[in-house]
């Protein structure tokens, strides 16, 4: 098996379900790019950060389409093109910038199969870039998926490394339903085993990414990273952890996190959004109510403070939650 | 309309002034010490220059992701602004914005903007303030060609239209938006046609000529004044650097930027322009391009020096009030 970076990783799967079914057509900002410039080539970026690379040479124009800077436009055509026969992969560059078309977002997509009485399908994929950690500033910075989280007739992928990518990106591809598909920006070059096949990662099937008897750590996308590096730093210290990547949070496998903590009695939800209202909350929230008897110490968030994210070095490093606060954490449900 | 030599040489002070800013950030840029995204402005200098000679500090502008030239042209400090980017606590913003939300609204400056077209609503707002105040000032939103296709800005020139604003919408036509021409994206080829569907005057101009964006903008400036509403401006001139700094724009011909600097450069048509005609002399023009490279090494100095923003600045802003 290859080692691929999670760019390659999602490029593969869009070509591969391009491949598979006609009806899969990819549009964005520049996805392909050089549209009517002076060097007249067909391809100049393949996407702003290389993750369409080479589809419009095996796909076309017809298939791979370029849109002007218009968030609200096409994404509600494409949400309109799922209504009615395509199966679009949409790229909003920045999830921040998904505020343009929010309404589309939040009041079409996710909306109309339930309104309808279940009479519209929505095969639509809306990928994104998300998180911290680029020095970009507080509008190219956030995670935001929280948000979609909320929004019943979404589905929310997160992957946190290239295997679960192509995975993911596929399910969500051949889903019916619309998928908010979330790319960390931070770990595009993040190199993993990927078979070159095509392969299913189910929603809401979470991972457990090392296995322990103490602690519950449950993290999602980059964070799951931070999470395994505190582990293994508290291994060291003979404190067990059991890291969870949930993967989805819409579906989200309560299933796996519960269990989990009822073995373990211990939790500590890691995530990179915003701390109020986030999976963090979502999580511990939920592990209270249904583990309430199993728990040995109070659950614990790890999450940034609340503010937006800030440009400079010495504030972003600050901002971001990293394995020496999810250690912190962890040792915290052990000794208290 | 006649300009005085102060006022000449103010505008070539300014245009200067952005060059070398953003041709020094160009280079210190490939040192790695930069951090984020950096999109230069070095091209378009006459436009920043052109439209602010007309405003005062109680005029407010909104800027783009491309902000650098119209933080200059409106007075904001070259060494704060400098500290901003390289992400310093003595930065306009202390550190906390960056390259794309440099703002001083002490100057009229609401702010880059990481947000494509956002800006365009902003204005209407400080176009609201003002008209309902009574201050006698002016709003002006900068777009670029790319931003110019957002609904938003669609519906505030309606919005501006519909209310009498006095509102300007400059539209900086630079041919691309990232690696996508105008010429692909922009239906109907020219922003300024779309000024009459929101019923305001539309002016088109070389937006390497600073004194054809000049007398555009003091008559949207006049009109606005007058209480008569909106005016669009569309501005048309090239960018030298990538769309961000690493951007190899291999979507341009291989001499699209050297023909055009070469052949339509803004200080040099200036230059030609003003010492031809006698309004000022070129040992004048050299003195300003020395004081501007001194003011620019004394920023890249004064950034460089400054700290980085202490852990407790991680909290504070977020409210006026906790
Ligand atoms: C809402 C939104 N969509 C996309 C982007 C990404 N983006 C940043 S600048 C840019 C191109 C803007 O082109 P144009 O308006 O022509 O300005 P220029 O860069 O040429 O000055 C794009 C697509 C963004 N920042 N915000
Ligand atoms: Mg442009």
């Amino acid at each position: 098996m290859a080692q691929k970076t999670y760019r390659a990783a999602i490029n593969e799967a869009l070509k591969l379900e391009m491949r598979r079914d006609p009806r899969v057509i990819v549009l964005g900002e520049d996805v392909a790019g050089g549209r009517g410039g002076s060097a007249g080539v067909e391809e100049a970026w393949g996407g702003p950060f290389g993750m369409t690379r080479g589809l419009i040479k095996e796909f076309g124009a017809e298939r791979v389409l370029d849109t002007p800077i218009t968030e609200a436009a096409f994404i509600g055509a494409a949400a309109g093109a799922a209504m009615t026969g395509l199966r679009p992969v949409a790229e909003i560059m920045f999830v921040d910038f998904s505020g343009v078309c929010f309404d589309q977002i939040m009041n079409q997509i996710a909306k109309i199969r339930y309104m309808f009485g279940g009479k519209a399908k929505l095969p639509l994929v809306i990928r994104t870039l998300y998180g911290a950690g680029f020095r970009a500033g507080s509008q190219h910075s956030q995670c935001l998926y929280p948000i979609y989280t909320h929004l019943p007739g979404l589905k929310v992928a997160i992957p946190s490394n290239p295997y679960d990518a192509k995975g993911l990106l596929i399910s969500a591809i051949r889903d019916d339903d619309p998928v908010m598909f979330f790319e960390h920006k931070a770990i595009l070059g993040m190199k993993s085993e990927v078979p070159d096949e095509a392969y299913e990662i189910p929603f809401g099937k979470a991972k457990i990414v090392r296995e322990g008897a103490d602690v519950t750590v449950v993290a999602l996308g980059r964070m799951v990273h931070m999470a395994e590096r505190a582990a293994a730093a508290l291994a060291k210290d003979e404190i067990s952890c059991e890291v969870i990547d949930p993967r989805t949070t819409s579906p989200l496998d309560t299933d796996a996190i519960l269990s989990s903590v009822r073995k373990t009695g211990r939790l500590v939800a890691v995530d990179e959004a915003y701390p109020r209202c986030n999976m963090a909350t979502d999580i511990v929230a939920l592990a209270s109510q249904e583990c309430w008897r199993d728990l040995k110490a109070a659950p614990r968030m790890v999450s940034p403070p609340h503010v937006s994210v800030p440009f400079a070095a010495s504030l972003e490093d600050l901002y971001i939650p990293n394995a020496d606060a999810v250690a912190a954490a962890v040792r915290l449900t052990v000794s208290g | 309309m006649q300009q005085s030599r102060d006022d000449l040489c103010r505008a070539y002070r300014t245009m200067r002034l952005i060059r070398e800013f953003d041709e020094r950030l160009h280079i210190e840029f490939a040192t790695g010490e930069i951090p984020g995204f950096v999109h230069l402005y070095a091209g378009e200098e006459a436009v920043a220059a052109g439209i602010c000679a007309h405003l005062a500090d109680r005029d407010n502008i909104a800027s783009t992701h491309r902000g650098h030239g119209h933080c200059i042209a409106k007075g904001c400090d070259t060494k704060a602004m400098m500290a901003e980017i390289y992400g310093r606590a003595s930065g306009l913003c202390g550190g906390k914005g960056g390259s794309m939300h440099i703002a001083d609204l002490s100057k009229g400056m609401m702010g880059a903007n990481g947000i494509v077209g956002a800006g365009t609503a902003l204005v209407c707002g400080a176009a609201l303030s003002a008209k309902t105040l009574g201050t006698g000032a002016v709003a002006v939103a900068f777009t670029g060609d790319g931003g110019s296709n957002q609904g938003t800005v669609f519906e505030s020139m309606n919005l501006a239209s519909v209310w009498k604003l006095p509102a300007i919408f400059v539209f900086e036509n630079n041919g691309y938006g990232e690696a996508s021409a105008a010429e692909w994206a922009l239906a109907g080829g020219d922003i300024v046609r779309r000024a009459a569907a929101f019923d305001m005057p539309g002016h088109q101009v070389d937006g390497n000529d600073y004194f054809a964006v000049w007398e555009a903008m003091r008559q949207a400036v006049e009109r606005a004044r007058a209480g008569h509403g909106p005016s669009l401006i569309e501005c048309r001139m090239t960018r030298y650097y990538g769309h961000f700094e690493g951007d190899t724009q291999n979507y341009r011909a291989k001499d699209e930027v050297e023909t055009l600097r070469r052949t339509a450069d803004c200080l040099d048509a200036f230059r030609t322009r003003v010492t031809a005609a006698g309004l000022v002399d070129a040992a004048a023009l050299d003195a300003l391009d020395a004081a501007a490279k001194a003011d620019i090494e004394a920023a890249i100095a004064f950034a460089k020096a400054s700290p980085l923003p202490p852990a407790a600045a991680l909290h504070d802003d977020v409210y006026v009030a906790y």
